[in-house]
């Protein structure tokens, strides 16, 4: 990718010396101050991630509903207003096109969002789809997006709103004003904690991440990059797509069964999905705890005895547990939790066990 | 960024302190700062001889692991075990008790290839 985007963030992460790097073409934050403490500040009060890089498209029209239950894997028609679903897009032999949130206003008007990385493959893959009496609108460039949260999240944005955030439930949204912008106010997150996700137009960004910081100085608020966006998520063993979920995987190996509707509409992928389902799974993914401090990475091999029975997708050390864990795809007959199997890290095998998610004590709800 | 003067520099990013024939080698602040958060360290054993840009340990931070490369070469005298229920100290004080090991090291030559503190500035660029 040779064009760097910048979010209407950017300039903030510079002042606050933020490490930066080229994430899905975007110049994003990695870290601050480091991914532990970020990680911690986030578990045990407040953080705030720009995450003005995820993508958004917006669908209109009278056939928008029948549209995207035939674009995604859940199911749609279950949605009500004002309330956000957890889903993916999949192609026609059942690999994932992208994971998203989609967030239903009407039965006419929808939001799609997607990962940053994938924007431009997943518009035209949903341009591709395009059935008559639905409107297709990518306003990725037009909206920024900030996500607040820890369990101080809700108080911090509560002094900045007249909208009750409280009876804001987990996975539903409101349109209202916050810090006197127009916004989406979303009780989403990728973190495991109580949070929420503010999409607004990116000309009152500057305000937005002001009144916020000011709001959040007694709850010792700060900012927090993608690197500790990753081990939030890893704890929670939410996958992250490039790396738990692409192409090559489906959603019911992912773990993902309990967004994929088999039983309702007709989908792209859902053949494929039917015949995974009706056939013995081959492999699983799985979380795990690794011995030691080593790191397993995307990649490493996973072990019983001499067979070869995985591989690892994500790993890191657990910031919260100071323990290493990882995510991956581990073979029929090997997944149970309390398994025991060996990751290769550069040449030498080190000892895991398969663990029930989340590793923390954690929970948005 | 702070780069001592008493202290000499390699391209990879370590500080060598010489005393004698004794070296002792860290990593820089440029260098934990790149890396992040280091969460362990795999140290070489006391009495191994370890050569000139060869890895003698590895260095595995959140987001990335790496090889730590040998300014010089010699015997390891002594091994810095703190680290290992502290790896953090690499980010926290990488100059003095971040140091990683100690070395006697064999061949007085391979000295002019370090850098200087103001060498190595201009190095990194910071």
């Amino acid at each position: 990718m040779n064009q760097e985007k910048k979010t209407p963030f950017y300039d903030k992460h510079l002042k606050l010396d933020a490490k930066i790097v080229n994430f899905a073409g975007f110049l994003m934050p990695i870290s601050y101050e480091g991914i532990n403490a970020e990680h911690l500040q986030v578990r045990k009060s407040v953080g705030v991630f720009d995450v003005s890089h995820m993508g958004e498209f917006n669908v209109e029209g009278e056939n928008a509903l029948e549209y995207l239950q035939k674009l995604t894997i859940n199911d749609v028609s279950a949605l009500i207003n004002d309330q956000v679903q957890y889903t993916a897009m999949c192609y026609d032999n059942g690999g994932i096109v992208d994971d998203l949130l989609l967030y239903r206003f009407n039965e006419n008007k929808f939001l799609m969002v997607v990962n940053g990385s994938n924007i431009e493959k997943d518009f035209q893959w949903a341009k591709d789809h395009l059935i008559k009496g639905v409107e297709l609108k990518n306003d990725s460039d037009q909206i920024g997006l900030l996500a607040i949260q820890g369990p101080n999240s809700l108080k911090t944005l509560q002094k900045l709103t007249n909208v009750n955030l409280s009876d804001i439930d987990f996975y539903h949204f409101t349109e209202g004003k916050l810090a006197g912008i127009d916004m989406i106010i979303s009780r989403t997150g990728y973190t495991g904690e109580l949070g929420f996700e503010l999409y607004h137009d990116i000309s009152f960004s500057e305000k937005l991440w002001n009144d916020i910081f000011e709001a959040g100085e007694e709850y010792d608020i700060k900012p927090v990059g993608l690197g500790s966006r990753d081990t939030l998520r890893m704890e929670m063993k939410y996958c992250l797509y490039g790396n738990d979920i692409d192409k090559t995987t489906n959603p019911i190996e992912a773990g993902l069964s309990w967004i994929t509707k088999l039983n309702c509409g007709d989908f792209v992928g859902k053949d494929a999905l039917l015949k995974v389902k009706k056939e013995k799974l081959n492999r699983r993914l799985v979380i795990f705890k690794v011995e030691g401090r080593r790191i397993a990475r995307h990649g490493y091999k996973i072990f019983v005895g001499d067979e070869e029975v995985g591989v690892v997708t994500s790993g890191t050390q657990s910031p919260s547990l100071k323990e290493g864990i990882g995510i991956g795809y581990v073979k029929r007959g090997h997944t149970k939790s309390g398994n025991e199997i060996e990751i290769d890290i550069r040449g030498k095998r080190y000892k895991a066990i398969i663990v029930k998610p989340p590793v923390v004590d954690s929970s948005p709800f | 960024m702070n780069y001592p003067d008493n202290l000499k520099y390699s391209e990879d990013h370590e500080w060598i302190k010489i005393d004698g024939n004794i070296a002792t080698i860290g990593i820089t602040e440029f260098a934990q700062g790149e890396l992040g958060d280091v969460v362990f360290i795999e140290l070489p054993e006391v009495d191994d001889e370890i050569n000139e840009n060869e890895p003698f340990g590895t260095i595995e931070a959140v987001k990335t692991v790496s090889d730590m490369l040998s300014p010089l070469s010699g015997k390891v005298m002594e091994v810095n075990e703190s680290l290992n229920d502290k790896p953090e100290t690499i980010n926290s004080d990488p100059y003095e008790k971040g140091w990683i090991i100690k070395i006697e090291f064999s061949d007085k030559s391979e000295l002019k290839n370090l850098m200087d503190s103001k060498s190595y500035k201009e190095f990194v660029g910071k």
